[in-house]
């Protein structure tokens, strides 16, 4: 193998929606599985160590929902509230509805101070955005800062988990990506990766322009943006350019400055088991006079893309009460086999499930309601307790509901509809309700058995599906009269 | 219409005919698990929390701290030091400094980062800076930055050296907001620093000082 072919996992075809054949393509790679497996245990003991007190861990779920659901019952006061306070605070708020338009947005900001470099931290909304893309046709380089991100972006490859993005990847992985891209002698030594990317990282903090955060929440009390990290990336990239943007979806907002208190013990216990990231770092306006460093100009970009859509529904509003801590991944048994990258999605995993229909619409993203299991784990673990299962067999109803009905609930309704399925379902439906087509039914299925068809997708896993010589109520009636 | 009408709009209308939620927020919920009987049981606590995640803590008093600190510096042949003269501690340092010979040289932070931009980066080697208390439950330190303290001095250098007076050492967040009456008092900036820089993004396996300081070190000052 030559230098420059060093083995990777190959990149998946990334936001392509081809969830099942991503999915084959995932289950065949033994490293990937290996990878994502050893990962994922080590992420649920984590969280279970740092929870002990499965009293405190319940009550805190219970009141981190209610946190949440509060919120998002005033969210539009909440909104302007926290406008009112940034703005007041010197920070600049720009609404998007799109993806489009928050790219615009950002853009100008960009071309106003003429730069050339912006230096990220780490922001799931700027992937929805696609920014890096779209800033690198205008000629400006985004580059992202988070160590696991800095690593994908290397090996042009999307995060497959939305808090350890290269987790999908092992030390020599990463030591022959750096020999290739960095030209530093090969180590799989994981201290000496991450000092060599500290070394990269630090002169591109140095010379940025503009610096790009996510949010975890935002305070409308105080008009604060806070934000939790462990690396100091994303301190670096709100502190050390001139020119910081922050980008959130607008439901990240909380009502009081105390409600991140049950809020960032959840997300920091539930993501990563601990007790609190490195840093806290709560933003309340630009550099002041008087001040010597900070950001001159602080700018937040609200976006809607799709979840106004999620939050007309009271039932599937409660898929904007994510915290965003990755806690269904790291449990899902779908996730953990096949890895982020498969579902195609920005955001993968059970709340990718529930969060992408509304981003994009169920006709791009039919697969994803029923890549599940429906086993539960997601919503047992979730901190602020959405309830994935119910959402995702909602979801699947309206993935299959008739695309012509009325009451559109969500973009792309109908995705896998089929006429003839919901033929054969009411012909089933009819012959199992009708005693007298039901006998007759089962007397002919147990009499052709012989004749029973292969169901393609069962049959490739499992023996055949052929009835019994006799039907039940035969049997029964066999047994009783032989017992008379 | 622009689209924060639009946004609004649409928010409203699927909220039409329903109530705001009741703020039944629970204070013993995220106070009483997290509360530590005395000042020792705080900083217990905290060296407990702190320590986990290889922060060096030493804990002495007023009187005393400054020979330690200069000690430490030797100990890790840090050639100068970033610090904020006219705070409490600074002034201590001078005095200390003015006695003694080969100790790191002094640097502060007097002007626009702009203007020492290449020389903070990649040749300041430590700072030390106050902080106004710090929080049992987590082990954490709170610093909100201000113009003698700016905001990369915490940052910025391999090494950060933390002056934490053990009477402001809070039980858990939710009390610290209380005590500083955050809510009203909001700065521009406000920390939580609970250790050095780390990442585990590689194979989950911790490895620190990744982009922040590599080492925090912690000074308690029991009798402040």
């Amino acid at each position: 193998m030559s230098k420059t072919e060093q083995p990777r996992i190959p990149v998946l075809d990334a936001l392509s929606q081809h969830f099942k054949e991503n999915a084959h393509m995932a289950l065949r790679n033994k490293q990937l599985r290996h990878n994502m497996r050893t990962a994922m245990d080590s992420l649920i003991t984590k969280r279970l160590v740092s929870m002990p007190d499965e009293n405190e861990r319940e009550s805190l779920r219970e009141l981190g929902n209610h946190v949440r659901a509060r919120a998002l019952s005033k969210l539009p006061e909440l909104l302007e509230k926290l406008e009112a306070n940034l703005t007041k605070r010197g920070v600049q708020v720009h609404w998007a509805e799109t993806t489009e338009e928050a790219n615009q947005i950002i853009f100008d900001i960009a071309k106003r101070r003429q730069a050339k470099l912006f230096i990220k931290g780490k922001s799931m909304v700027s992937e929805e955005l696609n920014m890096n893309h779209f800033l690198k046709k205008q000629g400006i380089e985004a580059l992202e800062s988070d160590m696991g991100e800095y690593i994908i972006q290397l090996d042009y490859e999307r995060p497959s988990h939305i808090i350890m993005p290269a987790i999908h990847k092992n030390a020599k992985q990463v030591g022959h990506l750096f020999e290739n891209k960095l030209q530093t002698p090969y180590t799989d030594d994981v201290d000496t990766l991450i000092q060599t990317g500290r070394k990269v990282l630090r002169n591109k903090f140095f010379e940025a322009d503009i610096g790009i955060s996510g949010v975890n929440f935002a305070v409308a009390e105080t008009g604060s943006l806070f934000l939790v990290e462990n690396e100091g990336n994303g301190r670096m990239s709100t502190t050390v350019p001139p020119v910081h943007i922050a980008i959130t979806g607008i439901e990240k907002v909380v009502e009081n400055l105390r409600d991140t208190v049950p809020l960032v013990s959840l997300l920091t216990r539930s993501a990563l088991g601990q007790a609190i990231t490195t840093y806290v770092n709560l933003i309340s306006g630009p550099r002041k006079a008087n001040e010597l460093d900070g950001p001159e100009e602080v700018h937040l970009v609200l976006l809607d893309n799709g979840r106004t859509q999620a939050f007309a529904d009271a039932q599937l509003r409660q898929t904007l009460n994510c915290i965003r801590c990755g806690a269904c991944m790291n449990h899902c048994p779908v996730y953990t086999r096949i890895g982020g990258q498969a579902y195609g999605t920005v955001y993968p995993g059970p709340i990718g499930k529930i969060i992408s229909p509304h981003l994009m619409g169920l006709d791009k993203t039919e697969d994803l309601p029923i890549a599940s299991t429906l086993c539960g784990a997601c919503g047992e673990v979730c901190p602020v307790k959405i309830p994935i299962p119910e959402l995702l067999r909602r979801l699947r109803k309206e993935d299959v509901r008739p695309p012509e009905e009325p009451l559109h609930y969500v973009k792309g309704q109908g995705a896998r509809f089929s006429r003839k399925e919901r033929t054969m379902w009411n012909i089933w439906k009819s012959m199992n309700t009708k005693p007298n087509l039901y006998r007759k039914f089962s007397y002919l299925a147990t009499r052709l058995r012989f004749m029973t068809p292969n169901i393609l997708a069962w049959s490739q896993n499992h023996s055949k599906a052929k009835p019994a010589s006799y039907t039940l109520h035969e049997l029964a009636k066999k047994h009783l009269g032989d017992k008379k | 219409m622009s689209a924060r009408d639009n946004i609004l709009n649409k928010l409203r209308s699927s909220l039409e005919d329903t109530k705001p939620r009741p703020d039944d927020f629970n204070v013993d919920l995220v106070t009483k698990p997290w509360s530590y009987d005395s000042t020792q049981g705080k900083i217990k606590q905290l060296r407990a929390m702190m320590e986990s995640v290889r922060t060096e803590v030493y804990q002495t008093t007023q009187a005393e701290w400054v020979s330690i600190f200069a000690d430490v510096l030797k100990q890790k042949q840090v050639n100068n030091l970033l610090y904020a003269p006219t705070v409490k501690w600074g002034t201590q340092i001078e005095n200390y400094w003015a006695k003694n010979t080969t100790l790191p040289t002094l640097k502060t932070y007097d002007r626009p980062v702009e203007e020492w931009k290449h020389e903070l980066f990649f040749e300041v080697d430590a700072s030390i800076t106050s902080t106004l208390g710090g929080i049992a439950a987590t082990g954490s330190l709170i610093v909100w930055p201000t113009t003698e303290e700016p905001r990369l001095m915490s940052l910025v250098p391999p090494i950060h050296f933390a002056i934490l007076e053990a009477s402001k050492i809070a039980n858990n967040f939710y009390e610290a907001q209380q005590i500083l009456n955050w809510a009203d008092n909001t700065p521009t900036n406000a920390l939580l620093i609970s250790g050095p820089s780390k990442t585990a993004d590689i194979e989950q396996v911790l490895a620190y000082g990744a982009h922040g300081p590599k080492e925090l070190i912690v000074i308690i000052l029991e009798d402040a």
